[in-house]
């Protein structure tokens, strides 16, 4: 039982708001950000830095429902996903299975939107949603550039190796919660 | 020409198509799994509509979150928005929305259709 307790503190201590482990889908998605926002607003934050944590929090989701049906093993599957509110910033936190065969390409993406600055970042938005096709399910890689616009800080990221197969995609995101 | 209305619900938006009233309008929150599904039927009913439009035809977008999987759509529905004689768009944000005033600028830098980005 003492486990119950040691999450509890390490929720606390690393100022965790919400941390929801397991399946995902558009339906657990919505329930997540319902309670996302109620947080939110219980705690009076101000409505840009709401609506920036709510966009970033959707993509995470969405991103993460993507990769939803990929299973390791009994005990590794499913996605983590976690809020931080930190004294000035909040945290937003996603770890999930991808294959061993789309980290070089994912983490090439992520490393090319954290070399851009603010125009370099625009101009991408705009070269990805002129020339995308309809029936990809943004797996272009919009989201990240969105979420790097809309948070204006550099993407963070890990890729831990399970097996031969997949890795486990850890990736932060900040933000400001005071506008500078 | 049918009026195609589509009730908003928490992760899509209101849609009200509406030749006669001369009233067309997008509203809400757009963050569907699959935008694709979702905006086919508005994407279609714009073609149909362009063969005969109104005189004038006011698009009102009045967002308040879209997901990057709708911007694209979204797109689309503003590229059929450009085929239609008479037309303007009409995008609204709320006040102090920066994110959503600066996608409407872009957008309106992507097609050439009249476009004006208003604060409601």
């Amino acid at each position: 039982m003492k486990y119950i307790y040691d999450i509890h503190k390490i929720m606390s201590n690393k100022n965790l708001i919400l941390v929801y482990e397991g399946e995902f889908t558009q339906d657990i998605t919505k329930s997540v950000l319902t309670m996302a926002e109620r947080n939110l607003d219980s705690l009076g934050e101000e409505v840009n830095t709401k609506k920036k944590v709510f966009n970033v929090m959707v993509e995470c989701l969405q991103n993460i429902c993507k990769h939803s049906d990929i299973v390791v093993s009994d005990e590794e599957r499913g996605a983590v996903f976690m809020i931080g509110k930190e004294e000035e910033f909040y945290v937003i936190m996603s770890g999930n299975f991808i294959k061993q065969d789309q980290v070089e390409g994912l983490e090439g993406k992520l490393h090319h939107i954290n070399t851009l600055d603010k125009d370099g970042l625009k101009n991408l938005y705009r070269d990805l949603i002129k020339n995308s096709e309809i029936s990809e399910k943004g797996g272009a890689g919009l989201g990240f550039v969105d979420i790097a616009r809309k948070s204006g800080q550099k993407l963070e990221y890990n890729f831990e190796p399970v097996n031969d197969q997949y890795s486990f995609f850890a990736f932060k995101t900040k933000i400001a919660r005071i506008n500078d | 020409m049918n009026r195609l209305e589509i009730a908003g619900t928490e992760d899509t938006p209101k849609v009200i198509l509406d030749k006669n009233e001369g009233l067309f309008e997008i509203s809400g929150r757009s963050l569907p799994e699959d935008a694709a599904e979702f905006y086919h039927p508005i994407i279609t009913w714009l073609e149909g509509y362009s063969k005969a439009p109104n005189t004038d035809t006011a698009i009102q977008i009045k967002l308040e979150y879209f997901n990057t999987a709708s911007s694209k759509l979204i797109l689309d529905v503003l590229t059929k928005c450009e085929k239609i004689t008479g037309a303007k768009v009409l995008w609204f944000f709320s006040e102090d929305d920066e994110d959503m005033q600066e996608a409407g600028e872009e957008f309106s830098e992507l097609v050439e259709v009249p476009f004006e980005v208003k604060q409601y």
